[in-house]
């Protein structure tokens, strides 16, 4: 098996890209302001919390907490319509329709609900581990959780910032309705996120501590044939591995991949402990 | 003749203290054996009374060894009746003096060296009041700390200022009575009253609003001035820390409405220790409080616009359908709120659920591959 490989990237190997710099910036931007919304959010959403109060005194009050929840708003909002723009673009524009269906799509298909059915049985030791292809179907689930998220989170928050141009459109009663839904989908993606995803991409045994190609943006052989043995097959049968072939990460991307993924994970571990200390407690 | 001046020597030497007893001013006599009463007597309001002026039963020098006990009451006689009736008439064996120190050296009340004069009146009162073991025995509270710490302790000390209410200013002076009494200034439903000498226009305020009207319709519930403010720790108003516990107090009768308030974005940022969020008075008012019913309330549909528009800008109609109070559990008020909670929970509980799930046995199904790799290597 390749864990040597998966814990140890640097070593003699060949590497082929999987994400594009542009993706990897974007994710990073992501990472940070979602951490930052996290954080700043949560103190909110559990106010009667000691950790809560403490948290927002230590930052600067209330007021600080908020320019920071939007500040980060702001930046995480330019970073989706990016995504979303060059989603339309390269569909529109460049007309890579493979975009929206097939193999290289984000989009559910019939393949992805054949595989969570394999893996349920190869978790529960009724048959072999599924074949997946370039996005497996958790990878799927976390881009459509994250990208709903921003969107019902995105427009029920600016919906309470801009509550009097808001309540001009709408009845004000959608307020509440906002600030509850603001609030429960928040708590979705920081469960989803500081569990679930952290879990499959960093915690899992054959992960552990992290799998950095969403930072450095490309992967081992050995990680392409076990992650995406589909993909890695159809490109060897076409004859286009050696177009996928990229540079080893230098030593200095992999560390501070690392830093980067670990501090994620630990402020993502406190803020998730507390959160749970704190929904528990209400 | 030399006789006769002898005889009338001898009869003077003889008849002289009676004689001069009987004139006015005996304290000379006096004070060549209680000298040490003298000057501060002298200097004392009573000092042109003598001291027989209250020490009525001697009548003659040297006077016998018991002697009665002073009744100021004499000429204090509506001071007297009053104490008589109050709190303090069995205190001590001479009352009047538990307050008004030293006997001899009693100055008048506008005196600032009096005890009783109002930069003074509470550390006299507090010789007793501000005694732990005495307020424990008395099943009193421990009001002296409590009142230097109010906002009218502060006046008092700090500020100096003699209109600034003092133990007397609410109790009375001779006529303290039990806050059980209903003749006493501090029972309950005399309490507006009292703070009302000072503060009138907040009486006015108060009996405008529902808590007054129902205090006078005399509901029991109805909260008095100190029900919120307290009776003796009474804060600055306008200190961030009183305005921050506000709301609770108003929750200690209003739970519901306070619970549902609490849920909502004004409480949690006031939770934060941000006190520029709506609490509760910043909508219903603090004193002339009125129910949504009545149209001159802040809280009348007609009138949500401005009192919303106090801290919001661009309130417009449709905005105030905002409910500061909204309960999600509440179907028939809240309907769309009511099926967007029950539609969230559904969403985390499933979705959370599930890939617990799955990552529980992604979990257990890597490490049992794993440990089966290494059997399979070795």
């Amino acid at each position: 098996m390749s864990t040597a490989a998966a814990t140890n990237p640097v070593a003699e190997s060949n590497y082929y890209t999987r994400f594009s710099p542009g993706q990897r910036i974007l994710h990073a931007v992501l990472v940070f302001t979602f951490l930052g919304l996290a954080a700043t959010g949560l103190p909110l959403r559990f106010s009667s919390a000691a950790w809560s109060v403490g948290l927002a005194h230590a930052v600067g009050g209330f007021s600080a907490i908020l320019f920071f929840h939007k500040f980060c708003a702001v930046v995480l909002t330019i970073d989706f319509l990016i995504h979303v723009v060059d989603i339309v673009y390269r569909t529109v524009v460049k007309k890579q329709w493979g975009l929206l269906w097939g193999t290289n799509s984000m989009v559910p298909n019939l393949k992805d609900a054949k595989d969570l059915f394999a893996q349920m049985r190869w978790f529960l030791f009724l048959g072999p581990k599924p074949k997946f292809d370039r996005y497996t179907y958790w990878e799927k689930l976390d881009y459509w959780g994250v990208f709903w998220g921003m969107a019902i989170i995105g427009i029920s928050g600016y919906a309470m910032w801009f509550s009097g141009a808001f309540a001009r459109i709408v009845p004000g009663s959608w307020l509440n309705v906002a600030l509850l839904i603001h609030g429960e989908e928040a708590l979705l993606a920081v469960g989803y996120i500081f569990v679930v995803h952290f879990f499959n991409e960093h915690l899992r045994p054959n992960n552990f501590p992290m799998d950095i190609t969403i930072f450095t943006g490309s992967q081992t052989e050995e990680e392409f044939r076990e992650r995406h043995p589909e993909e890695y097959a159809r490109a060897a049968e076409a004859g286009q591995l050696k177009q996928l072939r990229a540079e080893a990460p230098p030593a200095w991307a992999v560390r501070t991949s690392r830093l980067l993924g670990s501090a994620a994970v630990v402020i993502g571990v406190v803020l998730i402990v507390l959160t749970a200390e704190a929904f528990l407690r209400d | 003749m030399k006789l006769y001046v002898s005889a009338i020597f001898l009869s003077m030497f003889l008849i002289w203290p009676a004689a001069a007893w009987s004139a006015a001013a005996p304290d000379t006599l006096c004070l060549s054996c209680h000298d040490e009463k003298g000057s501060p007597f002298h200097a004392s309001v009573h000092s042109s009374l003598g001291c027989t002026g209250c020490h009525t039963d001697i009548k003659a020098f040297p006077h016998p060894d018991n002697v009665a006990k002073v009744n100021c009451g004499a000429c204090h006689s509506e001071a007297a009746t009053a104490l008589a009736g109050s709190v303090h008439a069995k205190a001590s064996e001479q009352p009047c003096l538990s307050c008004h120190g030293d006997a001899h050296a009693i100055v008048d009340v506008k005196d600032p060296k009096s005890t009783v004069y109002p930069l003074n009146l509470p550390r006299t009162c507090g010789a007793c009041h501000g005694n732990k073991k005495f307020a424990e025995e008395h099943h009193l509270p421990d009001v002296y700390s409590e009142y230097m710490d109010s906002i009218h302790g502060f006046a008092l000390t700090k500020d100096g200022l003699l209109v600034a209410a003092t133990c007397s200013s609410c109790h009375g002076s001779h006529d303290i009575l039990a806050p059980t009494n209903p003749k006493s200034r501090t029972y309950r439903a005399n309490v507006p009253a009292t703070c009302g000498t000072c503060h009138e226009g907040i009486q006015q305020l108060y009996f405008a609003g529902i808590h007054g009207k129902q205090m006078e319709a005399g509901n029991a519930q109805a909260p008095v001035c100190t029900n919120c403010h307290t009776a003796h720790q009474i804060s600055n108003v306008r200190e961030v820390s009183f305005q921050m516990k506000t709301s609770a107090t108003c929750g200690n009768c209003h739970r519901e409405r306070f619970g549902t308030y609490r849920d909502t974005f004004h409480a949690q940022v006031s939770a934060l220790g941000y006190v520029e969020t709506a609490h509760c008075w910043d909508c219903h008012r603090a004193h002339d409080i009125l129910p949504a019913s009545d149209p001159k309330s802040t809280v009348a549909k007609a009138n949500l616009v401005q009192t919303c528009g106090q801290c919001h800008s661009g309130v417009s109609a449709s905005f105030v359908s905002y409910s500061p109070h909204a309960d999600p559990h509440d179907g028939r008020q809240f309907p769309a709120l009511h099926a967007a909670s029950i539609f969230m929970n559904l969403l985390l509980a499933s979705l959370l659920g599930f890939m617990a799930l799955h990552t529980v046995l992604w979990f257990i199904r890597s490490h049992a591959e794993r440990l089966n790799d290494k059997r399979r290597n070795s």
